[in-house]
């Protein structure tokens, strides 16, 4: 009987001290490259979640908006400026919406379920097109954060906003990969591959997705705070479907084995959008397109596939059995 | 003996067709039941609606003295119902053991975490223990889609009978399975449950492992019962060897007619 060892924390610990390392020496632009990539990492994470259980997302996009829209509007309208307090009121307005809709949710499954969010995202997206007070279209500023009454300026801010977006992504990523291997994770992946069998085992299986549901909207919407903060601004297009269907595209480039596989590939799509931007301008959507033509036709499980093919030949190959 | 499953006037239309027809059968506790009929006659429908996968359109259905007929699957599981399935239902893209593992991670009265590693000693040693106790250990390892049909039978059974369940209701336990497997199948099966103390009814269209395993026979025909009675009763009735079993299928009448 052989157990796969899980090295995904130390991996992971490891990672963080060397993004902090790099965010000290690398170049503010590649710095903030890093940043918004780990801030979106956290959004794909809950698309990751619900795929694992075999649901796709199209407006996931709404907690990522939701998230950011309240720690815009605190410093804005109420002057709640400190980071802390910022992402508490972010992820529990995510939660909160979450556990209404999910009730209703949970209910649907494939093409019906990724409308439903779509739909749900979309009318957010509305609201705020036509919400003068919020800017409309352009959006609005969100006012610099502080950190428990300290309020730092210019580059102190942006590297105290970088360690503060590695540690919270650190946390969440350990904490998610503890929740994907206890009995929960696993249920998700159960009822992705046999719905009737987890009934039937007792458990309820509208319980599990709308739990799945609440965990992926709360840690989007600590991505979309994170975002907020970093960018200074936000605008509707957080929750426009385009937004969505990128998180989508990145779960699917990822793979939905390890909770770090969003993290790589949400990375390699910035990498990809940054170099295609400057060097074949235009051609981006062309280019989207075909890495998701290939992944589907070779990789379907991700690059995380090519890693895990690997892993499992190492512990094939050192078995003594072999 | 102690009734533990009480059927009463169990009715269910689909559409203009009838799928049970009055079906009114009392279980007792330790009975091993064979559940007979050609296709279509109610039998899988009356395990569907007992184990709450179909809604009668009436009747009432008693489970330990509790009404359960409108009660949702798990719920009937944790009252201690349990089913396996004529298509074995199991999670493809684990393995053998990570399915017994889940299994028994939902077992009723099992606390299920978000934060305790599924994996680990004390659960794994359960689900191996429960693996080599159904005989499939060896197949622990295989991905469960690797797995042959005689074993994938095993482990959705094994896997229905996590918990400590009072009656299982197995659909057709070994459809599928070899002519040289099934006793085999069988036996592993009748064994495990008679450590347990587990009431057992089985669907089953060979009657051979009707007679060999049963102790008690309920024949199904058009939805209806049209016998319940002792193994050799059942089985010896006219109506069912006319309807179910088929006269001239009847092992003891060829045998005669070559003497």
């Amino acid at each position: 009987m052989k157990l796969k060892k899980d090295h995904t924390l130390r991996t992971l610990t490891i990672g963080l001290v060397v993004v902090l390392v790099f965010g000290f020496v690398a170049a503010d632009w590649l710095r903030f490259m890093v940043q918004m990539t780990m801030a979106t990492f956290l959004v794909v994470l809950g698309v990751m979640l619900q795929m694992r259980a075999g649901l796709v997302s199209f407006g996931q996009g709404l907690f990522y908006c939701l998230g950011a829209y309240v720690a815009g509007m605190a410093g804005y309208f109420w002057g709640v400026t400190d980071v802390f307090i910022l992402l508490v009121a972010g992820t529990a307005a995510s939660v909160l919406l979450a556990v209404v809709l999910g009730f209703l949710l949970v209910r649907y499954r494939e093409i019906f379920y990724a409308n439903f969010t779509l739909a749900v995202s979309m009318i957010l997206y509305g609201l705020l097109v036509k919400a003068e007070v919020l800017g409309s279209t352009d959006g609005f500023n969100v006012p610099p954060s502080t950190f428990l009454g300290f309020a730092p300026k210019g580059d102190t801010l942006n590297m105290l906003i970088f360690i503060l977006t590695c540690l919270v992504v650190y946390v969440v990523a350990a904490v998610m990969n503890r929740y994907l291997n206890s009995t929960y994770g696993y249920l998700g992946d159960a009822i992705r591959q046999n719905e009737i069998r987890v009934e039937y085992l007792g458990a309820s299986v509208r319980r599990v997705l709308h739990k799945i549901y609440v965990i992926a909207a709360a840690i989007s919407g600590v991505g979309g705070v994170l975002t907020a903060v970093a960018v200074g601004h936000v605008d509707p297009d957080l929750a426009f479907w385009t937004t969505s269907g990128e998180f989508v595209f990145v779960a699917l480039l990822s793979g939905m084995a390890n909770v770090m596989a969003p993290l790589v590939g949400a990375f390699l799509l910035e990498l990809l959008r940054t170099y295609a931007f400057e060097y074949a301008p235009y051609t981006w959507q062309m280019i989207l397109g075909v890495t998701m033509l290939m992944t589907i036709l070779f990789l379907p499980g991700g690059l995380w596939s090519i890693l895990s093919k690997k892993q499992t030949e190492k512990i094939d190959d050192s078995d003594p059995g072999n | 003996m102690t009734a533990i499953l009480e059927t009463k006037n169990l009715s269910i239309n689909f559409g203009g067709v009838v799928g049970a027809e009055d079906v009114s059968v009392t279980v007792n506790h330790g009975e091993v039941i064979g559940v007979i009929g050609a296709n279509g006659a109610g039998k899988t429908t009356f395990v569907n609606m007992v184990t709450g996968y179909l809604k009668p359109t009436s009747g009432t259905i008693h489970y330990m003295g509790k009404e359960v007929t409108h009660l949702a699957p798990r719920e009937i599981t944790d009252l201690g119902i349990r089913r396996s399935f004529q298509i074995p239902q199991l999670f493809d893209e684990m393995t053998a053991f990570e399915n017994m593992l889940t299994a028994q991670s939902v077992a009723p009265k099992v606390p299920r975490s978000s934060w305790i590693p599924l994996l680990r000693p004390s659960t794994t040693e359960i689900a191996l223990e429960r693996l080599t106790h159904f005989g499939i250990a060896d197949n622990a390892d295989l991905q469960v889609s690797n797995l042959p049909q005689g074993v994938r039978k095993i482990l959705d059974i094994a896997m229905a009978t996590v918990g400590r369940p009072q009656l299982v209701m197995l659909d057709e336990p070994t459809s599928g399975v070899s002519a040289e497997e099934k006793f085999e199948v069988m036996d592993i099966l009748m064994e495990a449950f008679a450590q347990q103390d587990v009431t057992v009814m089985f669907v089953e269209h060979d009657m051979e492992l009707v007679e060999r395993y049963a102790n008690r026979v309920m024949a199904f025909y058009n939805g209806q019962v049209i016998a319940d009675a002792e193994t050799r009763q059942t089985l010896s009735d006219p109506q069912v060897r006319k309807f179910v079993v088929g006269k001239e299928l009847h092992r003891d009448e060829a045998r005669q007619g070559d003497n």
